[in-house]
């Protein structure tokens, strides 16, 4: 544990409560982290691929979330270990940029941990496997650029983009209605996409869970649903051609920042009062009226008196209206939100062509639907399913899909998906190593069989023989020289991944390597771990 | 070198068989628990809570008794959300579900243990799933245009419904009660305005509907007891000392003669309040939140009748059922628009008075009135008529109706049996599966009625055989009967939300290959 010592073999005191230290150096600490970050990637491994498994996760509150995203069990399941965080974060910044493929990065990572322990027994310096590990990583990237296709699709003809979609969900409990889901997907992209300048805005894209009925009712509304009903239960429940004013002051007294007090000592002064404070909702519900909204959807609460004034003045209201859904309402509206009654003006009002409640099920619930919204920019998805966690599974889903629609949107390159790329960049990178001279040589072999391990992964899970399987589809590619070749997960009888319409972005992919093997450089660079030990 | 616990220290994981085999067992559990509650000739169970009194409640209605479980296996935890979830929907069939959802996974072993993947057992039991309900879809019946028939419908799920519960005994009585009730309701699903009030004493079959409306609620005293062709304001405003609400407003005052003038005009400002309804010419007022005693005794002088306290719910029936907006202000009496009713008369039931509104208006709203033996009865009682109530509103939306007795399961299990002779590969062995599964049901059904029902099955299995046969299980006679003439039916839209939520559990459950269960979080020393 020391570091130094004095001439008559006394340790110097370097680290603050040394003694209370464990310390891991040199080639046991790249062991352990090793060992750390292949135990995380063993649990998802069997999670990748249309026929994946999910995992089932007791929160600390024993709640319950049964997941196949790997983003989502890595998140919740609490790891303690630095290394294993490090994992959790790789996965994390994958759902963050792309939204997909966050378990592909976490068995890819492990793969490429698992074959630097193999070089590291060989004696080759971490820091040279770290740095053949980044030329291979260069060199599948471009591979990838090159066999990328180019794929065309329009605001008419999304049905590429749909087949994307049904790619992603297949690995997820969703895939009874696969298409169908997709299409929503697909759908709700493009409806906010803003094809001009390649980009969405997903923000814009709400998604809404109500547990009950089926997966099937799921559906697309344009426009926008927010988790509420009217203040008062005798206003009408559906408004047409709606004016809608957007307010975040409540219908209450005005509460002054600063610090004050009326004092009131004569009977005057609270009779006055009195009629001040009558004057105050009579006049708030009166602008409202004279702009001509005929609805008013607010942030925050309304006094009793303030809400029967609203309903007696015919003005249906909604009342505590969160942050988020009132910004989404004023995109969706064209309205402004309007912090002061005295600012509202005719210009401010949003307009929807519809705007209705609807009751579910047997309780007492109850949603604002708006629709037919001036800017139709904003869409909501609304899903419904058996249960809490399925509507939870199928929210993750979803966001998976908007996201990889939204990558195709944004950049229209494609790989072929089921292991393809994988193994072509495989091959690829295995061809490099032999130009690299010096050690670097070996990490550069160890990367590309470390990304057969993917592929290899996906054979496994769908119950074919993996080494078998494997080398089929890998001797096909180099026979017939076409990067097309995958696993055939589905069973369907053939390999060709064109056929069976299986692709992934061009830059999910590149995105899944680079970050990979950024993270797996980051782990070998470690030579030294200072934990406080438990006790 | 040791492979470091990347988890905290509580915390721990299952892997492969054993996770899957500590779901199978929990959700199996979980159904044979309630398994004993199916069915007409189903047991209750007793519940009695930890928390203080140790309440007890005697119950048959499986999403009651999964509730109050305090469960920790996680897949278990996946079958008490979906009989919750079962209930929220369409109120019915509660235990149904988590059965067949039990014995889905139950055929899911065995087939696992034979080897076949999971993933396997799944497709199968989709495809198996979506046959089922196509089979049900070809034999569903639909009254809806003729409206008498429809009634008798509507008259024969309710007492299917009732007839696995304690209300057995009157189901023709509660059953009537029930399809009045949702009449009146005119297609809204909205049982918040049927109010249930329960009284103990009398019997069951003393419980009756009432036209009109009960308000749970005293009259004050000295008001009126009876009035006609009643004019009724139906308000939420504070009637107590009226607050000022400006923000920061107090009262400070310097002497004596100043609290009494204050006083005064406070009093002054109640009274004005009070003027203001009475210019409305009511001579009822329902308020929701406290009427103090010193306007209380100005309503009395001027003859009009004030009922305090009346909660939000019974707030906004009463809205409904005379047609009366609910006022928070009154400076413009004109232009509200005040409730009607024939009669207000305070009426004894019991030992207690309530309030009873008849003749009025709108109608929307209505109210039963349960009688019965102890609070036990009662509250069992309320949840059977509210599964009823339930199920009822949504088949007056949905107005498929099959039959019931195990009938559906049989129709079901004929067909998927055919799909999966017709299905090559390994999946037909899941299919198969799913349809001993389904036969499981009736099985049960005359399991928990004392009969022989490996008899009974095998006979209702050749019954089957031929197309468009009717034949159920009659638990009453013990043999195998004519669902048709036994007037057993159920609504279509129970069966379909059973069959698919079943079959969606257990796909989730059967998709899990690893179970990891976080460290529980540590309570806070509250000492």
């Amino acid at each position: 544990m020391a570091l130094a010592f004095d001439e008559f073999g006394r340790p110097f005191i370097i680290l603050r409560e040394q003694d209370q230290k464990t310390r891991l150096r040199g080639i046991d600490a790249q062991k352990a982290n090793i060992a750390a970050g292949k135990a995380v990637a063993r649990i998802l491994r069997s999670s990748l691929g249309p026929k994946g498994m999910d995992k089932m996760l007791q929160g600390p509150d024993g709640d319950v979330t049964i997941s196949n995203d790997g983003a989502t069990i890595l998140e919740q399941m609490d790891v303690d270990n630095q290394i294993a965080k490090l994992m959790v974060e790789l996965s994390r910044s994958q759902d963050y940029e792309i939204g997909d493929g966050t378990t592909g990065v976490v068995v890819m990572a492990g793969a490429l941990l698992e074959q630097a322990e193999r070089q590291l027994d060989r004696g080759i310096h971490p820091i040279r496997i770290a740095e053949g590990y980044e030329t291979a990583s260069r060199v599948a990237v471009e591979h990838l650029e090159r066999i990328a296709q180019k794929f065309e699709f329009d605001v008419n003809n999304y049905e590429p983009l749909v087949q994307t979609c049904m790619t992603t969900l297949s690995s997820k409990i969703v895939n009874r209605c696969k298409r169908s889901l997709a299409e929503i997907a697909v759908k709700a992209v493009l409806a906010v996409a803003d094809l001009e300048r390649r980009d969405v805005n997903l923000d814009l894209i709400k998604v809404e869970g109500k547990v009950g009925g089926k997966l099937e009712d799921t559906e697309l509304i344009y426009g926008i649903l927010v988790d509420k009903d009217m203040s008062h239960p005798q206003m009408p429940k559906q408004i047409e051609d709606a004016h809608i004013a957007i307010l975040t002051c409540p219908f209450e007294p005005p509460k002054p920042k600063t610090k004050h007090k009326v004092d009131i000592d004569t009977v005057e002064k609270f009779e006055t009062l009195r009629k001040q404070e009558q004057q105050y909702f009579d006049e708030m519900v009166q602008k409202c009226k004279d702009v001509g909204a005929t609805l008013v959807i607010c942030q925050w609460g309304f006094d009793d008196e303030a809400n029967h004034l609203l309903m007696h003045r015919n003005l249906p209201a909604v009342r505590w209206v969160g942050g988020v859904e009132l910004e989404l309402i004023a995109i969706a509206t064209g309205g402004r939100i309007v912090p002061r009654f005295q600012e509202l003006t005719p210009e401010k009002l949003g307009k929807a062509g519809m705007v209705r409640e609807k009751s579910f099920g047997t309780t007492k619930e109850r949603m604002l639907y708006i629709e037919h919204c001036a800017n139709s920019k904003a869409v909501t998805i609304f899903i419904r399913g058996g249960n809490k966690m399925m509507i939870e599974e199928t929210k993750r889903s979803i966001h998976d899909a908007l996201c990889v629609a939204r990558n195709l949107i944004r950049n229209n390159s494609i790989v072929y998906g089921g292991g393809a790329a994988e193994i072509t960049c495989s091959l690829a990178v295995d061809a490099a190593a032999d130009k690299y001279p010096g050690v670097e040589q070996y990490a550069i072999r160890a990367f590309a069989e470390a990304l057969d391990s993917v592929p290899m992964a996906l054979a496994e899970n769908s119950g074919l023989q993996p080494i078998e399987t494997l080398s089929a589809v890998k001797s096909q590619q180099i026979k017939e020289n076409i990067p097309f070749y995958g696993i055939d997960c589905n069973d369907v009888g053939t390999n060709d991944m064109r056929e069976q319409n299986v692709f992934e972005t061009l830059i999910g992919k590149q995105q899944q390597i680079l970050l990979a093997t950024q993270v797996v450089k980051m782990i070998l660079k470690i030579d030294d771990v200072i934990s406080n030990s438990e006790y | 070198m040791p492979i470091d616990k990347i988890f905290k220290d509580d915390a721990s994981e299952e892997k492969g068989e054993r996770a899957r085999m500590a779901s199978f067992i929990g959700a199996m559990a979980v159904a044979d628990l309630v398994k004993s509650t199916l069915g007409p000739k189903g047991m209750d169970k007793i519940l009695q809570s930890t928390g203080r009194g140790h309440s007890v409640t005697v119950t048959n209605d499986g999403a009651t008794i999964l509730k109050s479980l305090h469960i920790d296996n996680p897949a278990a935890k996946v079958l008490v959300d979906i009989s919750k979830v079962q209930d929220d929907e369409v109120g019915d069939g509660t235990t149904s579900v988590v059965v067949l959802a039990g014995e889905l996974l139950r055929e899911a072993e065995k087939l696992v243990t034979s080897k076949i993947h999971p993933m396997t057992i799944i497709a199968g039991y989709r495809m198996a799933a979506e046959c089922a309900r196509e089979a049900l879809l070809k034999r569903v019946m639909d009254n809806k245009e003729n409206a008498e028939k429809f009634r008798s419908d509507l008259m024969k799920i309710a007492m299917t419904t009732l007839c696995s519960k304690i209300l057995s005994q009157d189901k023709e009585h509660f059953a009537e009660m029930a399809v009045d009730a949702i009449f009146r309701l005119k297609g809204s699903t909205n049982l918040e305005s049927i109010q249930i009030i329960k009284k103990p004493g009398g019997s069951l079959r003393d419980s009756f509907l009432d036209e009109g409306f009960i308000l749970d609620k005293k009259i004050g005293i000295g008001q009126p007891k009876r009035i006609e062709n009643a004019k009724i304001l139906v308000a939420n405003t504070a009637m107590d000392t009226d607050k000022v609400k400006i923000y920061g407003a107090r009262v400070r005052v310097d002497s004596m003669t100043k609290v009494a003038e204050i006083e005064g005009a406070e009093k002054e400002k109640m009274k004005d309040k009070v003027n203001k309804i009475l210019a409305h010419g009511i001579n009822c007022f329902v308020n929701r939140q406290l009427i103090y005693n010193f306007p209380e005794e100005l309503f009395a002088d001027a003859g009009v009748l004030a009922i305090e306290h009346a909660d939000f719910e019974g707030i906004e029936r009463l809205g409904l059922v005379t047609g009366g907006e609910i006022a928070s202000t009154f400076d413009n009496p004109e232009s509200v628009k005040l409730g009607h009713c024939k009669l207000i008369e305070e009426i004894m039931i019991g030992e207690d008075k309530l309030i009873h509104f008849s003749g009025v208006a709108m109608g929307q709203a209505c109210s039963i009135v349960l009688r019965g033996a102890s609070h036990h009865v009662l509250d069992e009682a309320e949840r059977s008529l509210h599964d009823a109530l339930c199920v009822l509103s949504q088949t007056v939306n949905d107005s498929r109706v099959l039959l019931g007795g195990g009938w559906p399961e049989m129709v079901m299990a004929k067909e998927v049996d055919e799909l999966a002779r017709k299905t090559a590969g390994k999946k037909s062995h899941a299919i198969e599966a799913f349809s001993r599964a389904l036969v499981a049901i009736p099985t049960t059904i005359a399991d928990n009625a004392g009969l022989d029902s490996a008899e009974l099955v095998a006979q209702l299995r050749a019954k089957h055989h031929n197309e468009g046969c009717n034949a159920g299980i009659d638990v009453i006679s013990g043999a195998v009967g004519d669902m048709e003439e036994r007037g057993i039916y159920e609504a279509f839209k129970v069966k379909q939300a059973v069959l698919l939520s079943a079959t969606e559990a257990a796909e989730m459950i059967l998709r899990v290959d690893e179970i990891i269960t976080c460290a529980p979080r540590r309570r806070e020393d509250r000492m």
